[in-house]
């Protein structure tokens, strides 16, 4: 290890060896000063048009072909072009060894900058959050999507690409809807997933035997026997995660189907820790490269102009417009996160009497780094806000808490505002909103009427009255009526007064019919 | 750790999505195409370009809740205190905060390259009058020489070089040429000492155990000509510009009339390896001329259709086969014509280039202001309607603006049914 003092590179140039210094330096503070745990690192140098490529696959390096991600793309590209959007400084991808793009164009201080943030902050956050042990599978990914690539490849010179995109387009559709939200499933294994996915399809393929065609049905007389109570337990009825119900129940899909369905399936739950986490994993990463460059400063390894150079991005990076400000909209993750980790910080470092009273167990603790490993440990962005957010941030950020009921012709209602009164009410709204059970409408497959029609029933059970939208909600159901081959019927109930709010019935189109 | 340099591979992983995107979008970009298109000049768009379409022609519907209550906590509070109670902003502005990405963008533009453009542009149109077409579009292999090669047919087998080669290894290996064993053999005959015999014998022996090991020709030094076959372009067209360029055609005319020419000309590249395009002007006399003096050169005089027919009809019996060659006349012209050149021009029209052309297209410039359409027919205009009412194919259409000249020329190309003829 280079000591102390020496530069770690001059101006805004950089080559190899600088990543390499840069890296190393880094790691050492990261393991030592903040006791991070990490995957290996990868770092990957990327030209601006690839990082534009990475962002419209959901930035990942490899992913099956659809015509979405050209939409992606023709989107993204078009509003970079216009100056509407910058391109983000890094994506790091969940996996080990941990890989992080980064961009050419950009400067030796921002290069550590995104080393310290993706390559310490955020991987620490996926090797070490609960979320993402129990969820995702950060060895088996990248061959999961390699797998998932060739397979629907495949699957297209079979099927032909209509078929496929079909089928694609109607899981994606129902992509939200095809997580498993509580723990007690089964984490991802996605090696063995690949591994038995190629078992399942030559077993299809050696079982094959087209005499079976001919033999003659017989009527199963069971059916009626079957209580509803039973049937519906047969099924895992209710389900909520529907593309799972498709695939294990479906009457008239393919096997390839199937497996793509369940390609979609792995691929959304693998980023839904993702999107529970935003404000913590954002939180983290600013919060720990922000800790290395500053170290690195006060080591004398980066020169106080670059380290203003780092102090600018840094606070564009932890910006948080106002309400009423045109730039507004929402809360900015990594200004929320990063402010509530250094709030912890001064918490256990240098706690106010209402600290005291309000964190009994970490106030004046002492162990930041502890402390804050803990946190990042065992908690999601709802429940992070729900425990942490302090009456100090709330006046910081100068937070209110709005009430807007239609039926009230006076207006929208200021609820809570930074008082002693609304302190609990603002963080208790502030942590449902990042409530993924919450933010995601509520549906789920409640029936399927076997004996008559083979009709799927599905209920969404509103929450504050809120309705789903109808033509869009036509153009889900129409997707799911396709795969399942028969009718779909979704009744909206509300959850308060059990009463039926509206229905919808769609049934599948010829061409789906006929695949 | 590990520093991986992807600079180098190949970008654009996203260029099938962007095209599986455009096919699925294809109907949505022509329509854009054609709307961009009609002000802008044909260079500009044979450059390709940006255009613009609508999102929800290519949306990704998802379940989306709406109205309802809603809870929001916001920063920056300044004035506000519990129970106050804020006016509702109007609706247009009642963006929830937490609309995603896109949503509220209901149009984007991007940009297609010059070949995604023209492909777009051109799709749906297709080459009247298809009796040669059958022949364009299928291609004759021609066989062309293309080096030597250690294996091939007897047939093939290249003497020159191949006895080239065996000298070369002659040489090389210092095989014993024939003149130094008959010398040896004939000083052999006339020795009388034995030993000297012996010598000779030995030397002799070993010479031809050496030329034996040596061949003359060696299976390795056998070279086959080459040949391979190469896609020969039979589909060839040439295109006649012919243009009135009398005083009274102004600039404005002219515009218009190479606007048309350099569409047919974009469209006619896309269908044949090789376009030829001849440039006939002509007053009382015609004359064929380059680019520039076309458009640019000026001239004056009366007017003589027929002189720039006869000049086409002469060109094509010289350069342009038949046979081998599609070929395409477009005549502008803002309709004066002599009447006394009526009857000729309609007979060498019928009889001598028609028959030998597979579309011939009279567009008729009028000026900007669009009183010509108010006007009666031109002379030239009534001519050939009466003859295509007589069952001439030909085709005919007045243009006075700009943004007329792609719906003119859509229509003109329209793809139709099999019966269907170009008006």
């Amino acid at each position: 290890m280079a000591s102390s003092g020496e530069l770690l590179f001059e101006g805004a140039d950089w080559d190899f060896r600088t990543l390499q210094r840069v890296h190393d330096a880094c790691e050492e503070i990261a393991r030592t000063e903040l006791g991070l745990d990490i995957y290996p690192n990868q770092i990957e140098v990327i030209t601006a048009e690839q990082m534009l490529d990475a962002y419209s696959s959901v930035g990942m390096p490899l992913f099956y072909k659809h015509w979405s991600f050209g939409k992606q793309f023709a989107f993204q590209e078009a509003s970079y072009r216009k100056g509407l959007m910058g391109l983000a400084y890094e994506i790091v991808i969940n996996s080990s060894p941990c890989i992080s793009y980064l961009m050419e164009e950009n400067t030796a201080t921002m290069q550590t900058l995104v080393i310290a943030h993706a390559a310490f902050g955020h991987n620490h956050f996926f090797k070490n959050n609960y979320l993402f042990k129990q969820w995702t599978d950060a060895d088996g990914i990248l061959d999961y999507l390699e797998f998932a690539k060739a397979y629907i490849s495949a699957c297209e010179d079979r099927h032909g690409s209509e078929a496929v995109e079909r089928t694609l387009d109607a899981a994606h559709a129902l992509m939200s809807h095809g997580v498993d939200r509580y723990p007690g499933k089964k984490a991802l294994d996605l090696r063995t997933e690949e591994k038995r996915a190629g078992e399942r399809r030559q077993h299809e393929e050696s079982i094959f035997n087209d005499l079976w065609r001919t033999v003659p049905h017989t009527k199963t007389k069971s059916k009626a026997a079957l209580t509803a109570e039973r049937r519906r337990a047969l099924l895992g009825l209710p389900q909520e995660n529907i593309l799972y119900f498709l695939e294990k129940s479906a009457p008239r899909l393919q096997p390839w189907q199937r497996e793509i369905i369940r390609i979609v399936r792995h691929i959304a739950q693998y980023f839904y820790p993702q999107s529970q986490t935003k404000v913590m994993n954002e939180g983290t990463a600013t919060y720990v490269h922000y800790r290395i460059i500053n170290r690195l400063h006060r080591q004398g390894r980066i020169t106080d102009g670059n380290f203003l150079e780092f102090l600018q991005s840094h606070t564009n990076v932890v910006f948080q417009p106002e309400f009423d400000d045109r730039r507004y909209s929402g809360f900015n993750p990594y200004a929320l996160g990063f402010a509530m980790m250094q709030d912890i910080e001064r918490i256990v470092t240098n706690p106010e009497e209402e600290d005291r009273e309000w964190f009994p167990d970490i106030a004046g603790k002492g162990d930041v780094e502890g402390v804050l490993r803990e946190i990042w440990s065992n908690y999601r962005d709802e429940s992070f806000i729900g425990q942490f957010l302090s009456p100090a941030l709330i006046r910081r950020f100068r937070m209110f808490h709005l009430h807007d009921d239609p039926a009230e012709s006076a207006g929208i209602r200021v609820d809570a505002i930074h008082d002693e009164r609304g302190y609990r009410r603002v963080r208790r709204e502030l942590a449902r909103q990042y409530d993924v059970g919450f933010v995601d409408a509520n549906i789920e497959v409640v029936d399927v009427d076997l004996a008559g029609d083979r009709r799927l029933l599905l209920r969404h059970t509103t929450v504050k009255g809120a309705q789903l939208n109808e033509t869009d909600t036509r153009r889900v159901l129409q997707h799911l009526a396709d795969l399942w081959s028969y009718d779909v019927a979704l009744t909206e109930v509300d959850g308060t007064a059990d009463k039926v709010l509206k229905e919808y019935v769609i049934s599948p189109r010829a061409a789906a019919i006929a695949a | 750790m590990h520093i991986v340099d992807r600079r180098l591979n190949p970008g654009s992983k996203s260029l099938e999505n962007r095209q599986r995107f455009l096919r699925r979008a294809k109907a949505l970009v022509q329509g854009a195409v054609k709307k961009s298109s009609q002000n802008r000049d044909i260079k500009d768009v044979l450059e390709g370009g940006e255009v613009t379409i609508p999102l929800d022609g290519m949306d990704e519907p998802r379940f989306r809740r709406e109205g309802g209550t809603r809870d929001m906590v916001l920063p920056g509070n300044k004035k506000f205190v519990e129970g106050d109670w804020l006016p509702r902003p109007n609706q247009s502005g009642a963006k929830g905060s937490g609309a995603g990405e896109g949503d509220s963008e209901d149009a984007f533009r991007f940009v297609l390259s010059r070949d995604e453009f023209v492909d777009l542009f051109l799709d749906d149109l297709e080459l009247p009058d298809l009796a040669k077409r059958k022949l364009a579009e299928t291609e004759s292999e021609g066989i062309q020489r293309a080096g030597y090669a250690t294996s091939g047919s007897p047939a093939n087998i290249s003497i020159s070089r191949t006895v080239s080669r065996a000298l070369a290894r002659r040489v090389a290996l210092r095989r014993p040429r024939k003149e130094d064993i008959e010398a040896l053999e004939a000083e052999l005959a006339e020795c009388e000492d034995a030993a000297r015999r012996r010598e000779l014998l030995a030397l002799l022996e070993a010479l031809k155990a050496k030329a034996k090991r040596i061949p003359f020709i060696d299976p390795i030094d056998i070279r086959y000509r080459r040949f391979e076959a190469v896609p020969k372009p039979v589909a060839q067209a040439v295109m006649f510009c012919l243009m009135d360029v009398s005083g009274s055609m102004s600039e404005h005319m002219k515009d218009l009339a190479k606007r048309f020419y350099m569409l047919l000309y974009v469209f006619l590249k896309r269908r044949y390896r090789h376009v030829e395009i001849v440039f006939i002007r002509h007053t009382d006399r015609a004359e064929e001329v380059d680019e520039e003096t076309f458009f640019h050169g000026p001239a004056s005089g009366g007017t003589l259709v027929s002189s720039a027919l006869v000049a086409m009809d002469e060109i094509v019996r010289t350069r342009f086969r038949p046979a081998d060659w599609n070929i395409y006349a477009a005549q502008a012209s803002d309709g004066d014509n002599m009447t006394s050149d009526s009857a000729l021009t309609g007979q060498l029209l019928t009889d001598r280039i028609l028959p030998v052309s597979q579309f011939f297209a009279y567009l008729e410039v009028g000026e900007a202001a669009n009183y010509t359409f108010d006007m009666p027919d031109s002379s030239l205009w009534t001519l050939y309607e009466r003859l295509r009412n007589d069952g001439a194919p030909l085709s005919m259409r007045k243009v006075s603006e700009r943004g007329e000249i792609f719906p003119v020329f859509q229509d003109l190309f329209k793809r139709r049914g099999k019966q269907e003829r170009v008006a």
